[in-house]
């Protein structure tokens, strides 16, 4: 290995403020990253992790500081002096144009692409990459980016950027790119920045799974509000120690002994479909995890679920579901409107009079849900899209559960959440389930899935498998997902 | 400055600005003597706007696509059916307008059926119905010209303390959507449907029967509007419609809502009408050829929309 003084840094952060508003997303941070390193990038939602990402990649001018690619002074530079030093980034925000090819998506991050054939070659090079990167996959390339999984889309994104078109990547930054991708893919990834790694090439590795970040990191940086609070080779972290960095206390978890609720009375039942082995049931009370590869069929089921309970011509009160979206830029967030507002358009006619909705009542809703989700903000009445990912995500849960819905269906929810909020959200959805209401949870996250009463596993679009108790775990759940396939 | 921020910012300012402006600059060159006059006049064409174009300002909301192009054909429709049914008897007044409503209440279901079970885009939707209902119309009227009830001419051209008694109408019915789309759920309801559909609808928000009852809506001031226009110059005519079309847009547009939809204002819509009307009396006053007067008011909306989306533009 290199140190650190012999080298130059890819990238260079000395000093960097920014603020949005009154909100202090950046108070002075400084960070280098060297070549042949993964430097990972933790902190809880809204304590800079975005930003500073931005910042690097010449998205966001900082109001004080500097910053250089290499050797090179790119103060105010921006997006194009940002690729011209290699830095590539994979956003949080899945960020392909949704109505163009894979292919055309290429051209537009890469300029240097031209020619007659240059859909050929790119739909060549993007063919090698992702088989490089994520081996035996079937992305159809040759698609529009809007009719890919949102799985296939990230892994697509992920492939585009380490293409080495023109300027090299020199340093890719992964944000939270796992987050959309089932665990065998997530470790393809782990893999192969590794060994992109290994080559010489750096990489900014953010992620709320911290088993990802201690394994793939070389050092850790840790963030709190604004600020780098722990900046030390991967060695000198545990698990326990990386959270206790990060400010918030391991909580017990929640699981809490399998609960007996087959007398239970049945609040969803559903035919198994055909090539399913198993018929769908939930109960009062219980929390259903569907489980399965991502983007296998589940959300599909969910959405169906949702439309043949909720009527699209006249309002139904009480609702009868309620819907946690987790890809919150396609079914989630009202962009116009302010926190407030998108967390009380779940169930307006309880704040209403002769349907005039009574501001006082609203603001109050809104005050207890900002407590309960500790949603940070100083103001419930800024945009919603003032907030970090994470935060959004809190809005559409509380828009949720503040709903009399008996029955909740979460979408893989917990996109971008950090631990401590994750811990709170799920002794909540504890706590409601023991009050009589019923979860149907999709998840990618076994944790997750570990949580729940009951699990239906999903492969090719039909339920698989149906584990109960102590039967719930990684390696059944695993089984079952590729089960007949010739892996 | 810091107090005036909010005020600045407001969408609907530059309408107002844009009328006030045009009003000072009329009134000047006739040394302020026709000022009255031209209030009232004013008033009451701007009224007629303003109805329209609230409708359209609720069905544009609904988001990228929702338009309603069967307006003037509506206007027409619903003018000459209730003025023939009430056949100049003072009695039958009040039927007469329920019978009007009715017209949009049928002609704005029909859209949305059209819409929703052929699924053919809004524009494609309403332009059709127009050419249905305008059809009707012509079928019904046969080049007649009926007069409407005594009464009911004598409300629609007369005046209440000075102010025309359309322009209260139009002030009530204003009122009425603002409290809907500023109050009620139902505003909320199109304002989450305009910024993102499938959003709305996995919020629980029941959208088809939000969309179908805001193109009724539309639909039916549309038909109230035709019902006092008729009574108001004195019968109904095929062509009185017609400017309707792009009045109900622009009106919309120059108000400073949302093209985009979700985002609508109602002081807008009658800034607007009211400039509307004031550009073409200004031009008018200054003797100027139809042919100028076309091309200066396409410039003057012009640079108004530049001015009112400017705020917004450099956020």
């Amino acid at each position: 290995m290199i140190s650190e003084s012999e080298t130059c840094p890819v990238v260079s952060v000395r000093g960097v403020r920014v603020a949005f508003g009154a909100v202090t997303a950046l108070d002075g941070v400084d960070l280098d990253i060297h070549p042949g390193e993964t430097l990972g990038l933790v902190g809880h939602n809204g304590a800079g992790k975005s930003t500073i990402v931005n910042v690097i990649n010449g998205g966001l001018t900082p109001h004080q500081g500097s910053l250089a690619y290499g050797a090179v002074d790119a103060a105010g530079g921006g997006v194009s002096a940002a690729r011209a030093g290699g830095v590539r980034c994979v956003f949080q925000e899945l960020s392909l144009c949704p109505n163009l090819t894979v292919a055309e998506n290429i051209r537009l991050m890469h300029q240097g692409l031209t020619g007659v054939g240059w859909r050929r070659e790119a739909l060549s090079l993007i063919r090698a990459k992702l088989s490089e990167i994520f081996p035996g996959n079937r992305v159809d390339c040759a698609a529009t980016v809007a009719e890919l999984p949102i799985t296939e889309r990230q892994m697509v994104e992920i492939a585009i950027n380490f293409l080495s078109i023109g300027t090299p990547p020199r340093l890719v930054i992964l944000d939270e790119p796992t987050s959309s991708l089932d665990a065998a893919l997530a470790e393809q990834l782990m893999a192969h920045v590794r060994r992109y790694v290994a080559g010489g090439g750096s990489v900014l590795l953010i992620s709320h799974i911290l088993g990802e970040i201690l394994s793939t990191s070389t050092r850790i940086v840790v963030m709190k509000d604004g600020k780098v609070v722990a900046n030390r080779p991967v060695s000198g972290f545990s698990g326990k120690s990386l959270v206790e960095a990060m400010g918030s206390v391991v909580k017990e978890k929640v699981r809490a002994g399998a609960r007996d609720l087959s007398k239970a009375p049945l609040a969803v039942s559903l035919p198994a479909a055909a090539g399913a082995a198993t018929a769908f049931a939930a109960r009062r009370g219980e929390i259903v995890g569907l489980a399965g590869l991502g983007g296998h069929g589940q959300t599909d089921m969910l959405l169906s679920l949702f439309r043949s309970r909720s009527s699209s011509w006249l309002p139904k009160r009480p609702q009868e579901v309620a819907f946690v979206a987790g890809d919150r830029a396609l079914n989630g967030t009202f962009p116009l409107w302010s926190i407030l507002r998108n967390l009380s358009i779940g169930d307006l006619g309880a704040l209403s009079r002769l349907s005039t909705i009574a501001h006082g009542e609203e603001t109050a809703l809104g005050g207890e849900w900002k407590s309960r989700m500790a949603i940070r903000t100083p103001d419930m009445g800024n945009p919603i899209l003032s907030l970090s990912g994470g935060n959004q995500q809190k809005v559409l849960f509380a828009r949720a559960l503040a709903t009399p819905a008996a029955i909740v269906l979460m979408d893989d929810p917990m996109r971008g959440v950090d631990i401590g909020t994750k811990q709170d959200v799920y002794g909540i959805i504890r706590a409601e389930a023991e009050a009589g209401r019923t979860f149907i949870w999709y998840s990618t996250e076994m944790d997750e899935i570990c949580l729940c009463d009951r699990v239906y596993v999903f492969r090719d679009g039909v339920m698989v498998a149906e584990l109960t108790g102590d039967d719930i775990s990684e390696e059944r759940v695993l089984a079952a997902s590729f089960q007949g396939e010739a892996a | 400055m810091n107090a005036l921020k909010p005020f600045l910012s407001k969408p609907w300012l530059w309408s107002w600005l844009a009328a006030l402006a045009t009003f000072i600059v009329t009134i000047l060159f006739t040394g302020g003597a026709s000022a009255f006059g031209l209030s009232q006049a004013t008033l009451t064409f701007a009224a007629f706007s303003v109805l329209v174009g609230l409708g359209q300002m609720l069905v544009i909301t609904l988001g990228p696509g929702n338009i309603d192009l069967s307006v003037p054909a509506t206007i027409t429709l619903s003018g000459t059916l209730a003025l023939k049914f009430m056949d100049t008897q003072d009695t039958l007044i009040l039927p007469g307008l329920a019978i009007a409503i009715g017209i949009g209440l049928c002609i704005g279901l029909a859209n949305y059926g059209l819409i929703k079970l052929l699924r053919i885009p809004p524009i494609i939707a309403t332009l059709s119905m127009s050419f249905l209902v305008q059809s009707m119309a012509i079928w019904s009227n046969r080049g007649l010209r009926i007069k409407p009830p005594e009464a009911l001419a004598a409300f629609a051209t007369g005046t209440t303390l000075g102010i025309p008694n359309i322009a209260l109408v139009g002030l009530v019915v204003s009122l009425a959507v603002w409290w809907l789309l500023e109050r009620s759920i139902y505003g909320r309801w199109i304002s989450a449907i305009g910024q993102k559909l499938a959003a709305a609808r996995m919020a629980g928000i029941p959208v088809d029967g939000t969309r179908c009852l805001t193109y009724i809506l539309c639909a039916i001031l549309a038909a109230f509007c035709g019902y006092l226009l008729a009574s108001f110059s004195g019968g109904a005519a095929l062509n009185m419609g017609a400017e309707y079309l792009l009045m109900s847009i622009a009106v919309v547009v120059i108000g400073g809502s949302a093209v985009a939809g979700g985002n609508s204002n109602v002081p807008g819509i009658w800034g607007a009408s009211l400039f509307m009307f004031l550009v073409v009396s200004m031009l008018n006053t200054y003797g100027f050829g139809a042919g100028i007067r076309l091309i200066l008011t396409g410039l003057i909306i012009i640079a108004v929309i530049v001015a009112a989306s400017r705020p917004a533009g450099a956020r």
